[in-house]
């Protein structure tokens, strides 16, 4: 879950990286009052989960309160990458003589954190990583030990810098690697960190993630940032179709039926698992089908959960026919997957002949599945015919 | 031959009494795994299908050689498990629990690997070689794995335990078969990456040749590639690349929790210009893998 600039700054304020002077407000009125308690020329940044804001127009420069009150309605009107605003940061504006760049991530292939640091900041890091590798270092250091400053410091000295600028950037960077630690973040950066005419430092901008599945442990943090439970962050908000489909998952504890994502098109797809969603949704697209719906089904989920998933699908307009596809399954029964879906069309007054284009379930209680399917006229393959082969048959019927 | 593991494994179950455990626990009995003991505190005395529970890991390693332990506790406890497990003194340990915190992940791995022991997971379905043993709930009931898994001269990795039964039905039914097939994982930070188990197949003379399912987001590919590139591999290698949809919506998540694309080298389609680049096959649909790997073999 990704947090704004505004709560970003918050963490690093706890741990004491120098910026500078801020106020978070949610109306022109307030922004202006920001102004004139700052007394100096302000930035206006836009408060949005997204990348891309300068381009945008999204942040903006006032010399005098009256000019922040008209840039804060602009900013707070403006919509980015189909986002609102939570509302814009007020922020004195400083004389920066060079950006840099830190980061902390987890990086799959050391299995530990890595320390992404360049003296060549606020631009984009992929690209002077491609450009200019020699100013960008990346520098592992253990999850298992607390952190200690020196792999800062060598993050920091391996770009080049030395002299009076590698202790305040080292304090800086260990901060980071910190609060990375603390909170279960999974990406802590600040972008640009700022050197001042007067040679101090201060954190311009800051992105963080935190671990999805360490929310529990973090309730402390998320209160302090009165961030509510349901409040998602994801990287587009949840539609009205998604929000149902996480009920029906979360409706009773019997494996997984939802994980919805919507889509434009006319073809209904309860699919699992996790891998078999993702190989049986390019099928699907591969064979030209258009569909509906993404989503996950594993883990044994039960006849009630199935059906629920099956009418949600079917609820949504456009939606022709569904295809009920999974990879080889473990543990999920193809009966009760059967009977789920079978269920969930005759609730819906449909015809489930009419309705399920395929049904691909080998595995455990397959025979089962099959009599029920038989005597319903639903169109059953088996594990002699492929993933790929099963979507394009569905998506023929579709065509009719 | 296989890899990981062979007829004579013997293992744990920790969190043996929970309900998807007991299940898994029959299927394991019924295929010939030696499943010699299931931790669950507090259960002490108890058996579950004839094996013995008891509060501690050590309660069975004090007595007797545990080889591997199987983790199927809740993600809040399951660090704690594994680090029981390798404090004990057991090699090999199968995560299968889902949605464990990556920081937990890393330390428990870091840990793992200066004691010499080896994790598979998490958020995986296990090991299983064909005929021989399984470590996970991998291929369902006893009959349905014989059926998906033949004993063969494949071996095969993938981050999605569906797609590796998937894919191994696909190898057993074209004749090729399975020597050993690991389900490495879904999660962004694993136990052991393809690259990684690679040496043990190559060390394994029953092994021909490799299949490997990959999805979008991570190195894995790439440090796949790498290995491939950097060593004079015997094995041909043909990888299936699913997710390919998901380049064109960066931060959205799908499947695994590794899954999600946030830079270049998370496309599907990076990874795959990078495998093929590294001689690796790249298969457009899972019918076409036995066909890549007998074309190669032939060769």
């Amino acid at each position: 879950m990704r947090f704004y600039e505004f709560e970003a700054k918050q963490v690093l304020g706890k741990v004491g990286v120098p910026m500078p002077k801020r106020t978070f407000a949610h109306t022109p009125e307030e922004a202006e009052a920001a102004a004139a308690e700052i007394g100096a020329a302000v930035v206006l940044k836009s408060q949005v989960l997204t990348g891309g804001r300068m381009k945008a127009g999204g942040v903006l420069f006032a010399d005098t309160p009256a000019e922040a009150k008209t840039h804060a309605a602009t900013i707070l009107g403006l919509t980015i990458n189909g986002q609102e605003p939570a509302g814009v940061l007020v922020e004195e504006r400083r004389k920066v003589v060079q950006e840099y760049y830190a980061a902390v991530t987890w990086d799959g292939r050391a299995k530990q954190p890595v320390i992404v640091f360049s003296d060549m900041g606020g631009i984009d890091i992929e690209e002077v990583a491609e450009t200019h590798p020699e100013h960008v270092s990346r520098t592992n250091f253990s999850s298992l030990r607390p952190f200690s400053d020196y792999t800062a410091k060598v993050a920091v000295s391996s770009t080049g810098v030395t002299g009076n600028d590698l202790a305040p950037l080292t304090r800086i960077v260990a901060a980071l690697a910190r609060v990375f630690l603390q909170y279960d973040l999974t990406l802590a950066e600040i972008n640009p960190i700022g050197k001042l005419d007067d040679g101090t430092f201060i954190a311009l901008d800051s992105h963080m993630d935190m671990e999805e599945e360490a929310r529990g442990m973090q309730r402390a943090l998320l209160k302090e940032l009165a961030i509510p439970d349901e409040d998602t962050r994801q990287a587009r908000p949840p539609t009205p179709f998604e929000i149902e489909g996480a009920k029906v998952d979360s409706a009773d504890t019997r494996g997984v039926a939802g994980r919805v994502v919507e889509f434009d098109g006319d073809i209904g797809l309860v699919i699992g698992a996790g891998g078999g969603s993702l190989t049986l949704f390019d099928a699907v697209r591969g064979a030209g089908g258009s569909p509906a719906n993404y989503c996950e089904i594993g883990g044994n989920p039960s006849v009630t959960k199935a059906s629920a998933l099956t009418r949600l699908v079917l609820s949504k307009p456009g939606v022709k026919k569904i295809a009920v596809m999974m990879n080889v399954v473990s543990n999920t029964r193809a009966d009760m997957m059967a009977r789920g879906v079978i269920k969930g069309c005759i609730e819906a007054g449909r015809v489930p002949a009419d309705t399920i284009a395929i049904f691909r379930i080998p595995g455990s209680w397959e025979e089962e599945a099959v009599k029920l399917l038989q005597k319903y006229g639903v169109e059953y393959v088996d594990r002699t015919v492929s993933m790929h082969e099963a979507a394009a048959r569905a998506v023929a019927k579709i065509g009719n | 031959m296989s890899i990981l593991i062979d007829q004579n494994s013997t293992f744990i179950i920790q969190g043996i009494t929970g309900r998807e455990a007991v299940t898994m626990t029959r299927e394991l009995l019924d295929y010939g795994a030696k499943v010699v003991g299931g931790v669950t505190p507090g259960r002490k005395g108890r058996d579950v299908h004839g094996v013995p529970v008891d509060d501690t890991v050590r309660a069975f390693t004090s007595k007797m050689q545990v080889d591997g332990a199987i983790v199927v506790v809740p993600p809040g406890f399951a660090a704690d498990a594994i680090l029981e497990a390798v404090e004990a003194g057991i090699k090999l340990i199968v995560v299968v629990t889902e949605r464990i915190p990556r920081k937990q992940v890393a330390q428990a791995v870091e840990y793992a690997a200066q004691q010499g022991a080896r994790i598979i997971g998490p958020n995986c379905l296990g090991i299983i070689a064909p005929g021989k043993s399984r470590m996970g709930g991998i291929g369902g009931s006893a009959d349905a794995t014989r059926r998906a898994f033949v004993p063969g001269k494949i071996g095969v990795m993938s981050r999605s335990g569906g797609m590796t039964v998937e894919i191994s039905n696909a190898l057993s039914q074209a004749g090729l078969g399975v020597s050993t097939a690991v389900s490495i994982g879904g999660d962004a930070i694993i136990g052991s990456t393809y690259a990684e188990l690679m040496p043990l197949f190559e060390a394994d003379p029953e092994t021909q040749g490799i299949a490997i399912y990959s999805e979008p987001g991570g190195r894995m590919e790439a440090e796949l590639a790498d290995y491939m590139q950097r060593t004079n591999s015997r094995l041909p290698v043909v990888a299936f690349m699913a997710g390919r949809f998901m380049d064109a919506m960066p931060g959205m998540r799908f499947g695994h929790a590794g899954t999600i694309v946030e830079g270049k080298a998370d496309t599907t389609a990076d990874k795959i210009a990078r495998m093929q680049a590294a001689g690796i096959d790249v298969a457009e649909r899972i019918e076409e893998i036995p066909a890549l790997l007998q074309q190669r073999l032939a060769k």
